[in-house]
């Protein structure tokens, strides 16, 4: 298990490394900088002196390595168009979008487990089919869509829930469900699979002739094994929503990190945008490699791979 | 490395190369495939969906009622036909500028299946050489491969498209391009699983034995091997692809005005859907139609194919 952990911690360390350079690369080849941030009426002088200012003219590799250097130490520049730390920016957003993604994979698992397991009880019933339609009805269901719809539903023809804005619980409500709803899919299948699996294997059976109440059965010996698996996709499908949520923020008016990523994009404000898709691959690296441990401490098998 | 969960039953060979041949007489295995098709009725409805929805955008010049670009100020946001003031003219209404909403949708389903093929083509090439070479080659090649494949699931995708097309312009092209270079990684995922399962047979080593270079192996023996679980992913990407765009033409960097893009009719409509539901309704039910219609294709292929990988 060292072994692996250790293995498994490098490659993560290598991984955020490649991302590093990827998101800076990107930003850096995809246009010319100095350009896009003069905006269309600068004339030729303005541009060379934005080059100069912001440190565009000196090498590639030099410029990597001063961010990157910086970026190690949390200093990310300054905004753009805020004219603030970056880092101060991301701290009072990122909060938004983590409580966000909570309450979204919280409403996600709460609905799909539950699910799963009645699905795989009854299997190949109404009751399982049903289950999978509303799963395959999610994966097609686009996300922005879904939470306009929430809003006339819920918003406009009952009232019951704000439309956008992020003063109370009651505004994470909607944006929650449409994220939740997202990531339902890929639970509820991996746990009727996982439940289907666990309910024919032997210790089960054995239960079963002992004579213990089918309740029991099903809630302490098979969707404790069944449930492990989920757990460490949870995770990383927690990291998808915290990427994905830009679309919902959007919807919804909430000021957390996916709608600043957006508002900076549109600006050119290339500092917080470099440091959003930074950080989100860093949590996202972070969570993948949690989930790859606690499945490789469950299941021996796995850390041979 | 976490990869999704339900890629792995997709890379089960479409059927085992020494399957036992039964005594009686057995039909070709495409006869028999199109048998299990006819019996799938998820594959019947997503089949029957998309072939309608494919129709009707190639037939969009024949049948649209009117020009989807041209403006008319005194027929602004017309509802359609099924309320009170909806007329036969413009069955499903009219845009905030007065254009022909079914004549936009009809033209919109043609970027939609653009979008999604294109996407789903430049994806798989990259995906699918990607996974050839790590299942083929194995070792040191498999690792790189494996180590991209991490690397890339890593960047937010919604958020490096939206910055990579903002950078650029967004346009239809940019979107293709940008889609295609992202969404690979499922592709690599399955073919490098798949040929895993395949390499070590006994028609690859006849195959080696032979004499052929790698090169041949891979195109004539395990390329058609792993075809049916590629065009599977080929599906479910495509769906992505087609849902990706509409998000990032609603946040305004994809598809651009005046083009009848879904994503962007729902941002247009959005400041309207107050008190004018259908301008969202329309064109994320024609999305949420077309992605459907495409998965429910995809899962059934998924089925027909390798029945032994169903859950």
């Amino acid at each position: 298990m060292l072994a692996f952990t250790v293995r498994r911690v490098l490659v993560a360390l290598a991984v955020a490394v490649t991302v590093s350079v990827a998101s800076f690369l990107l930003l850096h080849l995809s246009g010319d900088l100095a350009t896009a941030i003069a905006g269309p009426e600068a004339t030729g002088p303005q541009i060379a002196q934005i080059r100069q200012d912001y440190g565009l003219d000196q090498p590639l590799l030099t410029q990597f390595l001063t961010w990157g250097w910086r970026a190690l130490h949390l200093d990310f520049g300054n905004s753009f168009y805020f004219r603030e730390r970056v880092i101060d920016l991301l701290a009072a957003r990122l909060p938004i979008t983590l409580y966000l993604g909570f309450i979204a994979l919280a409403v996600a698992l709460f609905v799909a487990i539950p699910l799963g397991v009645i699905a795989a009880v009854k299997r190949d019933t109404w009751i399982d089919r049903t289950a999978l339609a509303v799963s395959v009805l999610g994966q097609a269901m686009p996300s922005f869509w879904f939470g306009l719809t929430l809003i006339l539903i819920f918003s406009v023809n009952l009232r019951w829930l704000p439309v956008s804005g992020n003063a109370t619980w009651k505004n994470f409500v909607l944006p929650a469900v449409a994220l939740g709803y997202y990531a339902m899919p890929a639970v509820m299948r991996l746990t009727r699979n996982g439940m289907l699996e666990v309910l024919a294997s032997d210790y089960v059976r054995t239960a079963r002739a002992k004579g213990l109440p089918p309740r029991k059965i099903l809630v302490r010996h098979a969707l404790r094994n069944a449930v492990i698996p989920v757990i460490a996709l949870a995770a990383v499908q927690f990291g998808f929503m915290l990427g994905g949520s830009i679309v919902i923020e959007a919807v919804f008016s909430l000021q957390g990190l996916g709608q600043l990523a957006w508002e900076s994009i549109a600006r050119n404000d290339f500092p917080v945008v470099q440091a959003i898709v930074l950080v989100l691959a860093m949590i996202y690296i972070g969570l993948t490699l949690a989930a790859d441990l606690l499945n490789a401490f469950l299941d021996p098998r796995l850390r041979q791979a | 490395m976490s990869l999704p969960p339900d890629t792995a039953a997709l890379a089960a060979p479409a059927r085992p190369p020494d399957a036992p041949i039964a005594l009686a007489p057995v039909p070709s295995p495409t006869r028999l495939i199109l048998r299990r098709g006819l019996r799938h009725t998820g594959f019947l409805i997503g089949a029957g969906i998309l072939g309608l929805i494919v129709l009707a955008a190639l037939a969009a010049p024949l049948i649209a009622p009117h020009d989807p670009y041209a403006q008319d100020v005194s027929r602004r946001l017309i509802p359609p036909i099924w309320q009170a003031k909806g007329t036969w003219d413009h069955v499903l209404g009219t845009d905030k500028l007065g254009r022909d909403y079914l004549s936009r949708l009809l033209y919109g389903g043609q970027i939609s299946l653009l979008i999604g093929i294109s996407a789903a083509l430049i994806s798989g090439l990259i995906g699918t050489t990607l996974g050839l070479c790590a299942g083929y080659f194995g070792g040191w090649v498999d690792s790189v491969v494996s180590y991209i494949v991490t690397t890339r699931l890593a960047m937010p995708v919604v958020l490096v498209a939206l910055a990579m097309a903002a950078l650029v312009g967004g346009s239809l092209k940019v979107v293709v391009l940008v889609l295609g270079f992202l969404l690979w990684d499922r592709f690599a995922v399955v073919t490098r699983a798949a040929t895993q399962q395949i390499r070590n047979q006994d028609f690859v080593s006849a195959a080696r034995a032979a004499g052929l270079t790698d090169l041949r192996i891979i195109g004539q023996e395990i390329l058609p091997n792993i075809m049916n679980a590629l065009i599977v992913v080929a599906t479910l990407e495509m769906a992505h692809a087609i849902l990706l765009e509409a998000a990032l033409s609603f946040l305004g960097l994809g598809v651009q005005p005046p083009l009848p893009s879904w994503g962007l009719m729902i941002a247009e409509g959005k400041q309207y859907m107050f008190f004018q539901p259908w301008v969202i309704t329309i064109p994320g039910v024609a999305l949420l139609l077309l992605v459907l219609a495409i998965n429910l294709l995809g899962d059934g292929l998924r089925d027909i194919t390798a029945p032994e990988a169903r859950h």
